[in-house]
């Protein structure tokens, strides 16, 4: 078994006005030192995915069922007390903004040094050290000096480096990303982004990054998950992704991505209409209608949801085209415009 | 810091300064335009027997007929370093601070605040720590539980706590637990007890006063408590809080609390300082010798130096209270700058 693993995961949350099936059926696997990108527009489905593997899904109300394995236990339906001990400790998160997840009325290091020492058992002092020294690993400046600031007084990117240096204090073995960079400067993004990758290595940690930014993935992802309106369609290696891509969704994404090797003239393709109601899902397959090509599926894209099927080495594609009838459109319709500039 | 607290303590000296400008000002020009001359302001001080001859040379030895500026800085330095009042007969120092003779018992006015200050100070304070704890106890639980019978019944207590007057909620409350036969748990109000001589009658007999009064105040501390929670547990923060695997319990006090405690703060602050310049109702309910008691009983008397001495001390309340909260303000919210 994988270090971590979903099967067949639903979030589901019932309000007045129907049933949110925020994650409808996801099932994927990471290991150890390996990094898996999730990418989706908003609402589809990725940052419930990660809230619900910390246990973090507002509990109350949400509808969870499946299985999530972290490291040969099961999550779904063990005690809330016991993934409390296991949140921070083996599995921890980055938030998106950092200056909204940082506590504002407590400094950098008192926030490091609680999470530390929750789950070890050591003195203030040299839980103190430890802030530090994983201040300085995140690549801080002056960390003695700056454990006793507090977040307003770093500027965004160092936040995002306090903030990584905060979940990386007690050595998890998961580490999940909600969109890293996106409240960061561009300039700061890179910088963010190779320290993730580098900090990776050093820790051997699992590491989920969730974004809807398909460079972001590029950057950091061994494989990519692509999820549409709470469901995974399509699955792969980052080769698989990049290089030969089949689902419409993807070659949306891909499309709608500035890239620097295009001229400034060419226009983006983006993806028509917008994300699907999680309430009122579309009936078959999700996303046709937004698909430029549900018209070749003879009419089944409309009224049968399409399974999440093996097309070759692990590669995995939700769609009703066929397979070559995919590549065909990839080789002949979608790559020569992504490359025609 | 250092500069920011002396700059808050000029400002309340300023404030203060002109706290006690507007209250002479009143007080001396509204008898005059109601058309009191200095001879009969003056024929307060010397009794009913007093010729007009004596009254016109009282009124000249009290300064009445200074200019106005000149009595106010008489009154200020009364204030600051004591005065000196020739009645004729023979001069009479009224220590620093000194705020004047009560036109009826002829006593200094401010040994009699002095003495009064102890009963508002036990109610103030003593109900200020009941309804704190219960008003914020309340309101984290009501957040915590929106929607909940407990957070339904709890709001609508505070919407009639908030609703009720003292002198409803205070008479309801003498008629049930002290007149009342069967609930009687306390004597009827009117006796104060000092704290150093009995601390059990002390507390027995201010029970009655401080919970009503707590009632009224923990009502609006539990709304706002409970809005406060309601939005610092929203915060991203308090998910980081929760990712860090911190007990609930923590997330709730140590996370949510100390997000949602800073209007909580100042409100307490600007309450507590209106409270102690004299909870009126409340004194006047309960029979409560206290300051506010005491500026009603002025009031009615038309004793003009108690008035202004009541006056000028609860405006010294709130302007200290203000400064404290100033100070906190900053303890409490490292974003408040300082310097």
């Amino acid at each position: 078994m994988s270090f971590l693993e979903l099967k067949d995961l639903r979030i589901h949350f019932p309000t007045d006005d129907g049933l949110v099936k925020s994650v409808d059926g996801l099932s994927f696997s990471l290991e150890r030192g390996r990094t898996l990108g999730i990418v989706g527009e908003s609402g589809s489905g990725k940052s419930v995915t990660s809230l619900g593997i910390l246990g973090l899904h507002k509990g109350g109300r949400a509808r969870i069922s499946g299985e999530i394995w972290l490291d040969g236990e099961e999550l779904v339906g063990a005690s809330q007390e016991h993934v409390r001990g296991l949140r921070g400790k083996k599995m921890a998160m980055i938030f998106q903004d950092p200056l909204s997840a940082m506590h504002p009325f407590y400094t950098v290091g008192e926030q490091i040094i609680e999470a530390y020492r929750i789950h070890n058992d050591v003195s203030k002092k040299v839980a103190r050290k430890h802030a530090v020294d994983m201040l300085g690993r995140v690549g801080i400046p002056q960390p003695e000096r700056r454990v006793d600031s507090y977040p307003h007084e770093f500027s965004g990117g160092m936040r995002q480096r306090a903030m990584i240096a905060m979940a990386l204090s007690c050595d998890p073995e998961l580490l999940i990303a909600d969109e890293p960079t996106t409240a960061l400067d561009v300039t700061v993004q890179a910088q963010i982004l190779d320290l993730m990758r580098d900090l990776q290595r050093d820790f051997n940690a699992a590491l989920i990054v969730i974004t809807h930014d398909l460079g972001v993935v590029a950057e950091l992802s061994d494989d990519i998950l692509v999820m549409y309106g709470g469901k995974c369609v399509e699955y792969g290696t980052s080769e698989d992704i990049f290089e030969r891509p089949e689902h419409p969704y993807t070659w949306g994404l891909l499309g709608s991505m500035p890239r620097l090797d295009r001229e400034p003239t060419e226009r983006l393709l983006p993806i028509k209409g917008s994300p699907p109601s999680l309430i009122n899902v579309p009936s078959g397959c999700a996303f046709h209608p937004r698909c430029a090509f549900e018209e070749r599926t003879a009419g089944r894209a409309k009224t049968e949801v399409p399974e999440l099927l093996e097309t070759e080495g692990g590669h995995l594609v939700r769609c009703h085209l066929t397979r070559e009838r995919r590549r065909a459109i990839w080789e002949n319709e979608i790559k020569p415009n992504l490359e025609a500039s | 810091m250092v500069t920011y607290i002396i700059r808050r303590l000029i400002w309340a000296v300023v404030m203060l300064t002109i706290v006690s400008i507007i209250t002479f000002g009143i007080f001396f020009l509204v008898p005059r335009l109601a058309g009191a001359t200095s001879e009969s302001l003056a024929a307060r001080y010397v009794g009913r027997t007093a010729s007009a001859e004596q009254v016109k040379i009282a009124a000249d030895k009290l300064g009445f007929n200074d200019p106005l500026i000149v009595q106010y800085g008489r009154f200020a330095k009364g204030i600051v370093a004591g005065a000196d009042y020739d009645y004729g007969p023979g001069v009479e120092h009224c220590p620093a601070p000194c705020f004047g003779y009560s036109f009826l018992t002829r006593l200094p006015v401010w040994p009699d605040l002095m003495d009064r200050l102890p009963v508002t100070l036990s109610l103030a304070i003593g109900a200020a720590v009941i309804w704190v704890i219960a008003g914020v106890a309340t309101g984290v639980l009501s957040a915590l539980r929106r929607g909940s019978l407990f957070d339904r019944a709890a709001m609508g207590v505070a919407l009639a706590g908030v609703s009720l007057p003292i002198f409803f909620t205070g008479i309801v409350s003498l008629v049930v637990f002290s007149y009342g036969t069967p609930f009687r748990i306390t004597a009827p109000g009117g006796s104060f007890t000092p704290f150093d001589e009995n601390p059990a009658m002390w507390a027995y007999n201010l029970i009655l006063p401080w919970i009503t009064l707590a009632f009224l105040y923990a009502a609006g501390y539990a709304r706002l408590t409970r809005a406060g929670m309601l939005e610092t547990m929203n915060e991203d923060y308090i998910r980081t809080a929760r990712a860090k695997g911190l007990s609930e319990r923590r997330v709730v006090v140590k996370h949510g609390l100390r997000g949602a405690l800073t209007p909580i703060l100042t409100i307490f602050g600007l309450d507590l300082g209106l409270l102690l310049g004299g909870a009126v109702l409340t004194e006047s309910t309960y029979s409560l010798p206290g300051m506010g008691k005491y500026a009603i009983d002025a009031i009615t008397n038309q004793d003009l130096p108690k008035v202004m001495g009541v006056t000028l001390v609860a405006a010294f309340f709130v302007v200290f209270a203000n400064l404290i909260v100033d100070l906190l303000y900053a303890v409490v919210d490292p974003r408040v700058r300082l310097g």
